[in-house]
């Protein structure tokens, strides 16, 4: 089985995001950058899979400027066999990266297609949807447990009810979802051999897709702030605030 | 949680100030580039942040118990160092041949930073267990280096170094730990050793404790101390852990900071044989330890400066969201307070704290590239130069972090107010671990007299002429831009009075007089070479600013202003210092005990 993992570059989990104050978007200058944690988790499923004998090969794929060839080079120190990179300084949107990714799929025919249910930067989970509409694969989203028996992929899914398990023909997109493992922390020694590793940078043209965007961002503000709780006297005060202020019941 | 150290000023003195890739260029590094130091640091950060940081409040809650069998430390502990030592962090700076990565030392004193601002108590163990893998690549015997080399790079074993007993901890020439020779080429150590870190857990395979003792019918004093490997549990030709090398665990002791690193009092040899082999040359033990203590000075001093750092990145963040008072000039009672950054005096607490933890980090990280020239340098004068100035700034390197960056952390204290005084914030915590440092490692009153008594005058004074002659040619070059002329030539004035003092302390002919105020010596050393890694750090941001204007300015002027509040506010505390030392003062060293 060969599996395409397409990855993206954000604000590293860990930095506190503040809103840029002329409302255009958040500050970006002298940020910590990193890989999407839901993208780490694809790339540490497909790396088990691989090691569990399951997968052949592992191909890490990134849409966005030069500076991501830092994450795809952390791809391939956690286990991803080569890289490419669809190189543009446009902003990316989902419709756009499903696109270059359709394109990418078609050139390097997997049988398995992973990608993070969302990214958290703009949160949109749309990616991975739209690819495999595009695609017209089958697709399992918000995987927690992922198991390919001959020919099919069982994807256990977190939905609101609990969970559910499907069945997919390959080829097909699977997204990620919290709990389907802890990823790895790179090995020093992987980081210097991932080196070696054959990483391609294409250009958007090159695989025919256009990736202006077609979304505009009107304001980013940030949420308003969390008022301080009180305490209830007893569960009757409760539920009367439930229902005659909060009206939720 | 906010970070304990910033990744931008790293980078700044990592690719600015010390030109690392001019390093990486070099064909020792040649398997490095940038791009590989950047991914080693970003995993460091990761286990430093997830693991480290997450329970360093837990930890300091929660110290290690000792129930009369065995040690018990949280969980979390383990968890985090297994995910240091299977990351290979262990091995990171050790050679190829010793099964290493090469990094040089400069990047994996960078990481350790990470740790250390993170979770020293957790750092620790591994801090000492580089440091005794280091002892061994050096002077280990072929057969010590095959046993106990690779579990030690690979995180099976940790290692402990055994100095220090009740009665002999700064005088180690008073040690009593004894070595009895049983033949082929074994020792029975017997002896109590005191406050030895990390000397009992149960967090890997096996502990190796390098511990000083004297064998019998040797020279008196520090002439007669020798240097032994001796594990916690036996181990075979083969390698295979055999069993107990009876050192009892005698009890723990109880610290004010550091808590999660075990500390221990521990007798050897009292219950039945304990077995030790030699490392290097009999009766060379001192000299065999000291050898190799610039990489591990480097460290303390980095985790003195980490803590300096945590302390300062959190006072800064919360000078920024605490709103109390008003601007002098608001009258209006109603009006909203403003954050406390505002005020005058939060900004020299904070300013105090940058100058000190960017100028400590500055000297910590240009001792470490020192280290890698030393590797790499073609040309044996150089590497003699470089010997040198490593042998006077190791030693200042260590002592100043540990004394003023803990001065950082007492600022920090005060930023918060109240809060910072409660232990649900972090900095009176990052204050009390950093209370250690002036004194392991060398008090820092040892390393006064040391570097007064001892290393200006050795070698006709070598060290210290080539100290004087580098920071004059950094004098030289800072001169050149206009803004920098006046510290240019504070700095040069200090410079030629540190001379002149020396020169005063040393013509002394009363020893004892001479070194009556080595410490206060000590300071101002320590203050001239801060400064001199202002100026040096001002001398890149100058350049950064004049070639391109645009890109992130503000944080360049940020170094600019540092660099002027370390020469207007600080620098002249050693001008003061130096006067009071040409006068050779016996003050103290007059006052009869009766006296007080
Ligand atoms: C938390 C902790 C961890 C430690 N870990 C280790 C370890 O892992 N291994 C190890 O071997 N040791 C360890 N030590 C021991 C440490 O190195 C000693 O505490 C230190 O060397 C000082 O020795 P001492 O405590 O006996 O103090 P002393 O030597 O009694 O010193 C007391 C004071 O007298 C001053 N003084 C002593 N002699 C002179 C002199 N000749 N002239 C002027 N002033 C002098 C000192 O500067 C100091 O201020 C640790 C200590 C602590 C607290």
């Amino acid at each position: 089985m060969k599996i395409l993992v397409a990855i993206k570059r954000v604000i590293d989990a860990n930095v506190r995001v503040r809103v840029r104050s002329d409302g255009a978007g958040v500050e970006m200058a002298n940020v910590k950058m990193a890989m999407n944690p839901f993208c780490e988790i694809a790339v540490e499923e497909a790396v088990r899979l691989q090691e569990a004998g399951k997968a052949r090969e592992i191909v890490a794929v990134s849409v966005g400027a030069g500076n991501c060839q830092d994450i795809l080079r952390t791809a391939l120190a956690i286990g991803a066999d080569r890289a490419i990179l669809v190189e543009t300084d446009l902003e990316t949107q989902p419709l756009g990266v499903a696109k270059t990714l359709r394109a990418l799929a078609e050139r390097e025919k997997p049988d398995l297609f992973m990608l993070g249910k969302q990214a958290v930067d703009d949160d949109n989970n749309q990616t991975g949807q739209m690819l495999a509409a595009l695609l017209g694969w089958p697709q399992g989203t918000f995987a927690s447990k992922v198991e390919p028996v001959d020919g099919r992929v069982n994807v256990m899914r977190e939905i609101d009810g609990g969970l559910e398990t499907v069945s997919l023909k390959l080829p097909a997109v699977i997204t990620t979802d919290l709990r389907l493992n802890e990823p790895r922390y790179v090995k020093l020694p992987n980081i210097m051999k991932a080196k070696k590793k054959r990483l391609d940078i294409v250009k958007p043209v090159d695989l025919g897709v256009d990736l202006a965007p077609r979304l505009k961002i009107v304001k980013v503000a940030e949420p308003s702030k969390r008022k301080a709780g009180i305490k209830v006297e007893s569960a009757q005060a409760l539920v009367d605030k439930l229902r005659n202020e909060a009206k939720v019941i | 949680m906010t970070a304990t150290f910033n990744r931008r000023d790293l980078d700044f003195l990592l690719y600015e100030f010390l030109d690392l890739e001019g390093l990486l260029a070099q064909p020792r590094y040649a398997k490095h580039d940038r791009a590989v130091v950047d991914a080693v640091l970003d995993t460091a950060e990761k286990i430093a942040v997830e693991q480290f940081q997450a329970c360093a409040a837990e930890l300091d809650a929660n110290e290690p118990v000792f129930d009369g069998r065995g040690v018990s430390i949280i969980p979390q502990v383990k968890t985090a160092l297994d995910a240091y030592s299977q990351a290979g962090f262990p091995a990171a700076s050790f050679d190829y041949e010793a099964g290493g990565l090469q990094l040089p030392c400069v990047v994996a004193q960078a990481a350790g930073a990470m740790f250390y601002g993170a979770n020293i108590s957790i750092a620790a163990y591994p801090l000492l267990t580089t440091g005794v893998a280091n002892l061994l690549c050096a002077y280990g015997s072929p057969e010590q280096k095959a046993l106990f080399l690779p579990p030690l790079l690979d995180g099976r074993f940790f290692g402990t170094m055994c100095l220090s007993e009740p009665q002999a901890g700064s005088s180690l020439a008073d040690i009593r730990t004894k070595a009895t020779p049983a033949g082929a080429g074994h020792y029975l150590i017997s002896g109590t050793k005191m406050w030895i870190s990390g000397g009992e857990h149960e967090l890997c395979e096996n502990i190796v404790h390098m511990v000083l003792a004297k064998i019998p019918g040797g020279p008196a004093g520090v002439k007669g101390i020798s240097l032994f490997i001796v594990p916690k549990l036996r181990v075979g030709p083969d390698g295979a852990i055999g069993g107990p090398n009876n050192i009892a665990l005698a009890g723990l002791n109880h610290k004010m900071g550091y808590r999660g690193t075990v500390n221990t009092l521990l007798n050897f040899g009292e219950s039945g044989e304990c077995h030790g082999t030699l490392v290097g040359e009999r009766h060379k033990g001192l000299q065999t330890m000291f050898h190799m203590m610039n990489e591990a000075r480097i460290a303390v001093g980095m985790g003195a400066a980490s803590a300096g750092c945590a302390g300062y990145l959190y006072a800064l963040e919360y000078a920024k969201g605490r709103p109390q008072g008003r601007r002098m000039r608001d009258k209006d009672p109603a009006s909203p307070p403003v954050p406390i950054i505002e005020h005058a005096d939060i900004k020299r607490l904070l300013l105090t704290q940058k100058s000190y933890v960017e100028g400590a980090l500055a000297l910590l990280l240009y001792c470490a590239r020192l280290v890698d020239e030393q590797k790499t340098a073609g040309d044996p004068a150089r590497r003699r130069e470089i010997a040198l100035l490593l042998d006077i700034l190791t030693p200042i390197a260590k002592s100043w972090p540990s004394e003023f960056c803990l001065e950082a952390n007492k600022h920090a204290i005060q930023v918060l107010g109240g809060y910072g005084y409660a232990r649900d914030y972090p900095v009176e915590r990052l204050y009390r671990d950093n209370r250690l440092n002036p004194i392991h490692e060398g008090t820092h009153g040892i390393h006064g007299l040391d570097l007064l008594g001892r290393k200006v005058r050795i070698a006709e004074g070598a060290c210290f002429t080539a100290l004087c002659r580098l920071i004059r040619a950094d004098i030289d070059a800072a001169a050149s831009i206009e803004s920098l002329h006046e510290y240019a030539s504070d700095l040069a004035a200090a410079v030629g009075e540190l001379e002149v003092t020396t020169r005063v302390l040393i013509g002394c002919g009363d020893l004892e007089r001479s070194l009556a105020n080595a410490t206060i010596y000590l300071d101002m050393v320590g203050h001239i070479v801060i400064a001199w890694m202002w100026l040096k750090q001002a001398h890149c941001a100058s350049r950064h600013l004049a070639s391109s204007p645009d890109q992130e300015p503000e944080f360049y002027r940020g170094k600019l202003k540092a660099c002027r509040y370390f020469f207007v506010y600080e620098l002249p505390r050693a001008r003061a210092q130096m006067s009071l030392l040409q006068k050779l003062d016996d003050t103290c060293l007059t006052m009869a005990a009766g006296q007080f």
